[in-house]
C-alpha cells in the first residue's frame, strides 16, 4: 500500500457509493445512488463498489449488487449497529486511504449529510452538497446544459477531455444552477439528493455476482463520543412523496377555508390514487406536517401527476417539481409563476374549481370502468 | 461556560431574486437577513443562557463589513459578545475553507471544558450544512446535527436529532458542538433595552493579521486558493413553458382538462 497523498491524483481509482441501512434495512436512496454510480463507473472504466457498516448486515448486501455494484465492503460491528458520526467516518476514512476511490457519492438524507461533511474535513478534500446530476463525460455535461441552461453553448470554451466530476445542484433556494468541481483533491466526494437519480431495473445474474469483502477495520468504544439512548421510528406513518407517482400539493391558496382546502386536496388525491403535499408555506402555517413539504427544503418529487393548487410557484417550490411529468395549476392569480411551470393550468377560485375537476375525473373513470 | 454561535447574513431567497446577464446572483439588489436555521441557534444559546446567566455567549460570523448590522441585532437580542471575522483572505471560501477559518477563530477565543458551539443546520443561500460538522471536525469536537430539543445537565448534553423517518436521542458532553432546526424553539426579538446596550457590548473584527498564528490559518486552506472545489459553470434554468390554459374556470373547462389527460392516458 502506497502513502496516501489526496493530490497524487492518479492514484485514485473507482466510484464508491455510502450504503445507509437504518435498523439493518437498505434506503431506497442506496439504490438511487448506485444505479447513477453505476453509470460513472462504466464512463470511467473503473470499477463500482458499496460500504456498507452496521452489525450483521451481510444479508442485505448481496441486493446492491443488482443495482449494479461489482463488490460491496461491509463492516460489521455491534459499534456500527446505529449512526454515530464519529465511528461512522472513522471506519468510512480508513477505508478510503486504505482503497483511494476516485468517486464518493452519499445519499443526502439526515445522516449522510451529518458523515460526508465530517469525512470530507478529515480526508482534506472537496464536498458537493445536495448534487441533482452528475456528469464526467463532457459530451454528456453539453448535453445537459443544451437542454436544462440558458447558457450560450457556443460561447463556452469548454475542454472536451475533461473527465472531474461536474457536480451539479441547485443555489440560492433554486434560483440558480452550479456545477461544481474538485479538481486537485480525491477522493471528489459529493452528497446526492434523495429522489432524484432513476433507480435502475433490479437484475437478480448481477446480485449473484456481486463480490461481498469484509476488510479489516479498527474501532473501539474509545474512538466514539457520543451515546446512542434511544432510535425513534415516528408513529405515525410519513407519507411517502418521493415514491408518489400522483401528488396533489396544496399552497396558501386554501388559507380561506384550510379544513376544506385540506379535504379537496385529500379527496383528489384519493381519486387518482396518490398522496397530498404542500409548498412551504402550507407547513410553515403548521396546515401540513414537515414530511409533507415539495420544494429545495423539502422533498424533491417526480410525479406522474403533480396538481398544485393555490401555490403562487415560488422557485424554493418549483426546484422540487418541476421535473414532474404533467403539471397541472389551478390559481386565482393568471401571472403566478407556477403557470410558466405548468402543462395545464386553470385560472380560477380552487374551492369551486377542484370540486368541478374532481367530478369530471370520476365520470371519466366511471365510462372507463363501464368500457 | 462559553456558547459560542455561528452565523450567517444571507440574501433573503424567499423574496425577489434577480440574476444578472452573467448568470450570478445580483446580491446588490436583495434584501440580507440573518440565516434563519442560525437565529434558532442564537435562541437555544439564549434559553440556555436564561437558565444559566453565568453563561457568556460569543456569536461569530465570516463576512464583509456590513454584517455588523446582524451582529449588532444578535447582541440586542441578548448575545454578549460578537465577533467578526472579515479579510479579503478570506473570500471566496467554499464550507471546506470558511470552516477552516471559522475553526482558527473559535481556536483563538480558545474553548473550555463546558463551552459549547451552535451552528444553524444550513444556511439558506447554499443549502449545505457542511460548515458545522466540519467545524468540528478540524476542531476534533463532537457533534450532533439537526437537533430539534436539548437538556443540558452540567456537561452532559441530551439531545434530539432529527431523523426523515423518526428522531435519535442522543448523549454528548461538552464541547461539543451542535447544529440547530427551526424545530428546537421560537427565535425571540431584540428588545429596546437590548437594542441600546448592544452598541456597548464587546464587538471585535479578527482578519487575517489576528488568526495568522493559529495553526489551523494557512493560506492554502483558506479563501479562494484553499478551497477544494470550484464552481464550474452557473447557470439559470430555462423557463419551461408551454402551459396549456384552458379557456375557463368552469364545468366545461374542467371537463376538457379531463378528457385531454384521459386521451393522452395520464389518468
Amino acid at each position: 500500500m502506497t502513502e496516501f497523498k489526496n493530490t497524487e491524483i492518479s492514484e485514485f481509482s473507482g466510484v464508491w457509493v455510502f450504503c445507509e441501512q437504518r435498523a439493518g434495512s437498505l434506503m431506497p436512496t442506496d439504490f438511487e445512488l448506485m444505479s447513477e454510480g453505476r453509470k460513472l463507473a462504466d464512463e470511467l472504466g473503473c470499477e463500482l463498489a458499496g460500504v456498507l457498516l452496521g452489525d450483521d448486515v451481510d444479508g442485505i448486501a448481496k441486493e446492491l449488487g443488482g443495482y449494479g455494484a461489482d463488490k460491496v465492503y461491509v463492516c460489521n460491528s455491534p459499534l456500527l449497529k446505529h449512526y454515530t458520526t464519529d465511528a461512522y467516518a472513522k471506519v468510512f476514512c480508513d477505508l478510503v486511504v486504505e482503497k483511494k476511490p476516485e468517486i464518493v457519492l452519499i445519499g443526502a438524507t439526515n445522516i449522510g449529510r451529518d458523515l460526508g461533511p465530517r469525512c470530507a474535513a478529515r480526508l482534506h478534500t472537496g464536498l458537493t452538497a445536495d448534487c441533482t446530476h452528475l456528469d464526467v463525460n463532457m459530451e454528456k455535461y453539453v448535453e445537459f446544459l443544451a437542454a436544462n441552461s440558458t447558457m450560450d453553448l457556443s460561447k463556452q470554451n469548454l475542454d472536451m477531455a475533461d473527465r472531474n466530476l461536474k457536480m451539479t445542484r441547485p443555489a440560492f433556494g433554486g434560483h440558480l444552477m452550479a456545477s461544481i468541481i474538485c479538481p486537485r483533491f480525491r477522493p471528489c466526494m459529493s452528497t446526492v439528493r434523495p429522489g432524484v437519480m432513476k433507480r435502475a431495473e433490479f437484475d437478480q445474474a448481477k446480485a449473484d455476482a456481486c463480490v461481498i469483502e469484509h476488510p479489516a477495520f479498527e474501532l473501539s468504544e474509545a474512538d466514539i463520543h457520543t451515546e446512542v439512548v434511544e432510535v425513534v421510528k415516528a408513529a405515525k406513518q410519513l407519507v411517502d412523496l418521493t415514491g408518489a407517482e400522483v401528488v396533489v400539493a396544496v399552497g396558501r391558496g386554501i388559507s380561506k377555508d384550510v379544513e376544506k382546502g385540506l379535504a379537496l386536496a385529500e379527496e383528489l388525491a384519493a381519486l387518482l390514487g396518490g398522496v397530498v403535499g404542500g409548498s412551504r408555506a402550507a407547513i410553515d402555517a403548521g396546515w401540513l406536517t414537515a414530511d409533507h413539504q415539495v420544494g429545495q427544503t423539502g422533498k424533491t418529487v417526480h410525479a406522474k401527476i403533480y396538481v398544485a393548487l393555490g401555490i403562487s410557484g415560488a422557485i424554493q417550490h418549483m426546484a422540487g417539481m418541476q421535473d414532474s411529468e404533467c403539471i397541472i395549476a389551478v390559481n386565482k392569480n393568471e401571472g403566478a409563476p407556477i403557470f410558466e411551470a405548468a402543462s395545464y393550468g386553470i385560472c380560477g377560485d380552487l374551492f369551486s374549481v377542484t370540486p368541478m375537476l374532481i367530478e369530471a375525473i370520476a365520470a371519466t373513470k366511471a365510462e372507463k370502468a363501464a368500457v | 461556560m462559553k456558547i459560542i454561535v455561528c452565523v450567517k447574513q444571507v440574501p433573503d431567497t424567499s423574496g425577489k431574486v434577480s440574476v444578472k446577464a452573467d448568470g450570478t446572483l445580483d446580491r446588490a439588489s436583495m434584501a440580507t437577513i440573518t440565516n434563519p436555521d442560525d437565529l434558532n441557534a442564537v435562541e437555544a444559546a439564549l434559553t440556555l443562557k436564561d437558565q444559566n446567566p453565568e453563561a457568556k455567549i460569543i456569536v461569530i460570523t465570516m463576512g464583509p463589513a456590513p454584517a455588523e448590522g446582524m451582529l449588532r441585532e444578535l447582541l440586542a437580542m441578548g448575545c454578549d459578545e460578537a465577533v467578526l471575522v472579515s479579510g479579503r483572505e478570506f473570500g471566496g471560501s467554499d464550507t471546506f475553507a470558511t470552516s477552516q477559518i471559522l475553526a482558527g477563530a473559535i481556536a483563538h477565543i480558545g474553548l473550555e471544558d463546558d463551552d459549547i458551539i451552535l451552528c444553524g443546520r444550513q444556511a439558506i443561500d447554499g443549502d449545505t450544512a457542511q460548515v458545522g460538522p466540519q467545524i468540528a471536525e478540524k476542531l476534533n469536537l463532537p457533534q450532533v446535527s439537526y437537533v430539534s430539543e436539548l437538556q443540558v445537565e452540567g456537561k452532559t448534553i441530551t439531545c434530539r436529532r432529527a431523523l426523515e423517518d423518526g428522531y435519535m436521542t442522543i448523549k454528548v458532553s461538552t464541547p461539543c458542538l451542535l447544529t440547530c432546526i427551526k424545530e428546537l424553539n421560537e427565535p425571540r426579538y431584540m428588545s429596546v433595552s437590548g437594542v441600546m446596550e448592544a452598541w456597548n457590548k464587546p464587538y471585535t473584527v479578527f482578519d487575517f493579521e489576528t488568526l495568522k498564528d493559529e495553526p489551523l490559518i494557512e493560506l492554502d486552506t483558506i479563501g479562494l486558493k484553499g478551497s477544494p472545489t470550484n464552481v464550474y459553470k452557473s447557470f439559470t434554468p430555462p423557463q419551461k413553458g408551454g402551459c396549456t390554459m384552458m379557456p375557463g374556470a368552469d364545468k366545461e373547462s374542467c371537463r376538457q382538462l379531463v378528457d385531454t389527460l384521459a386521451a393522452k392516458h395520464i389518468i
